[in-house]
């Protein structure tokens, strides 16, 4: 791995993403609208809003940054791009973390947009720091992004990349705690929502809403980050330099 | 490989090359040679594995059998990333960024300067189109900005997979006098192409035909040996003398490769 090489593609992948203003604006204002309708959806219930707008942030960074990141390299994948880098001394690593890299500068954006938009414009009560709010956010897209990059390993077409959503993505939502407590799910479904990183993602964020701080906060802070590493560090492992 | 002599002048030696697709053999046992600082035409009818060939020179092929060897190192060994430069076929160039964010991509992975993409840029004939995006760029443009990066970074055996492809006669005369030109300051070149006429810009050709090497020949040899003038019409008289010592020729092979 060269870190010259790693920001040379950040810096193509951020190039890219200049050129097409449709889906940065998509990209950075869809969670909001979303997070926006969801609170219009609850005006006149109290207390709805307060207990899930926070989840709600935690899972749209996450969706929207897993569908970008596994159908764009599934796009370089498929136009030949990436064959002929395999042929230059670009390393697998390079590639990988450089896509990471200029989504999770996205994320910080988009992030930001979306905490501030919540807060201020939908009314979100949070009793924690507002800045841990947007780190959570963050740390939740980078999740979809690494997921994104490892799936789009395992996906032939676009058509199969968004098929991943109901496989890898939609389970995760349903045992997120989001429509149930976790703890109050039966004792096995308990278990495997435990293994799934969006239920810390989600668990962070109601924490930093419901004002807890140290250990249980940090602690699935901790835990969407080590997945997220995991799958950076499997990602390059899945691309092959030799094709048939 | 079987002499020191032998690999200071060959380029590429492949041994016993077996590739297979599926259920399907591309390559059984092709052996061949290209020497070093020339240009070698790879011909032959579309699905005859010029592709599969050229992958397997600059190593993203998966191979079943056999050797590759590129300048003295295994095809595909990171000692090689340098030194190879491969142009796909197709133009495999980013639609969304401009011609110039494209090349300079390429050369900062390869960690060369900007006077190089300045460089690169001009050899292709591209600098009225350096701040346009490749999606705003014609065919044969797009495929210029892909010959571009192959050019980057002087490498010194550079593998071309059907350059000339949708260009117009003088676009593609003007291709091959730069071809000549790098040939001419030591650089290989391995260049595949179904235009026949364009065999004769060559200084070896390689004619294939269903996974098997036809013919290793130069451009005059091959009008030599068949009595002809023009090389299509050469080229059809050794497929058809192929043809006539292999009659059983599994043909479903060359639709599905």
């Amino acid at each position: 791995m060269k870190p010259r090489r790693m920001f040379a593609t950040a810096g193509r992948v951020l190039a890219q993403l200049r050129h097409d203003p449709r889906s940065i604006a998509l990209m950075v204002v869809a969670p909001s609208l979303l997070v926006g309708l969801f609170a219009w959806l609850f005006t006149d219930t109290t207390g709805v809003f307060d207990a899930f707008g926070g989840a709600i942030l935690a899972l749209f960074p996450f969706i929207v940054m897993f569908l970008v990141s596994s159908i764009t390299t599934l796009r370089e994948r498929r136009s030949g791009t990436l064959e002929r880098l395999m042929t230059t001394p670009l390393g697998r690593a390079d590639f990988v973390l450089g896509y990471a890299l200029a989504f999770g500068l996205l994320a910080v954006v988009q992030a930001a947009v979306t905490v501030t938009f919540a807060v201020y414009v939908c009314g979100l009560t949070v009793s924690g720091e507002l800045w841990q709010l947007g780190l959570v956010a963050v740390v939740d897209a980078l999740l979809g992004t690494s997921l994104g990059l490892l799936a789009s390993a395992f996906a032939q077409s676009e058509f199969q990349a968004v098929q991943f959503m109901p496989v890898l993505v939609f389970p995760q939502i349903i045992l997120g705690g989001l429509f149930m407590p976790r703890d109050q799910m039966p004792d096995v479904l308990h278990a495997i929502s435990d293994w799934l990183p969006l239920s810390h993602a989600i668990d962070a964020v109601q924490a930093v809403t419901a004002g807890d701080d140290g250990w249980d906060l940090w602690r699935p802070v901790l835990i969407v980050t080590a997945f997220a590493v995991a799958f950076l560090v499997l990602a390059p492992l899945t691309l092959r330099r030799r094709t048939s | 490989m079987n002499s020191a002599d032998a690999s200071a002048q060959d380029a590429v030696v492949i041994d016993g090359l077996r590739v297979r697709r599926g259920r399907n053999e591309v390559f059984e046992a092709l052996s061949l040679r290209i020497p070093r600082g020339r240009i070698t035409g790879l011909l032959g009818p579309s699905g005859c594995g010029k592709t599969t060939l050229m992958r397997a020179v600059v190593g993203v092929q998966r191979i079943a059998g056999g050797t590759v060897r590129v300048l003295g190192d295994d095809a595909g060994s990171a000692a090689l990333r340098h030194r190879v430069a491969y142009g796909t076929q197709g133009s495999a160039v980013y639609a969304d960024l401009t011609v110039r964010q494209n090349l300079t991509y390429v050369a900062r992975v390869l960690g060369m300067g900007r006077d190089h993409v300045d460089r690169v840029i001009d050899q292709v004939g591209l600098a009225g189109h350096a701040s346009r995006t490749v999606a705003a760029l014609s065919g044969g443009q797009a495929n210029r900005v892909s010959l571009g990066m192959a050019l980057l970074g002087e490498p010194e055996l550079i593998v071309l997979d059907e350059p000339t492809v949708g260009l117009d006669p003088v676009l593609r005369a003007e291709l091959w006098d730069l071809f000549r030109t790098i040939a001419e300051q030591g650089t290989t070149l391995l260049v595949s192409s179904h235009v026949m006429d364009e065999a004769l810009r060559c200084d070896r050709l390689l004619l294939m035909r269903d996974g098997r090497l036809v013919a290793d020949t130069t451009p005059t040899d091959l009008l030599a040996d068949t009595g002809r003038t023009d090389p299509e019409q050469a080229f059809l008289e050794l497929i058809a003398r192929d043809s006539a010592a292999h009659p059983h020729l599994r043909r479903e092979r060359r639709e599905t490769s």
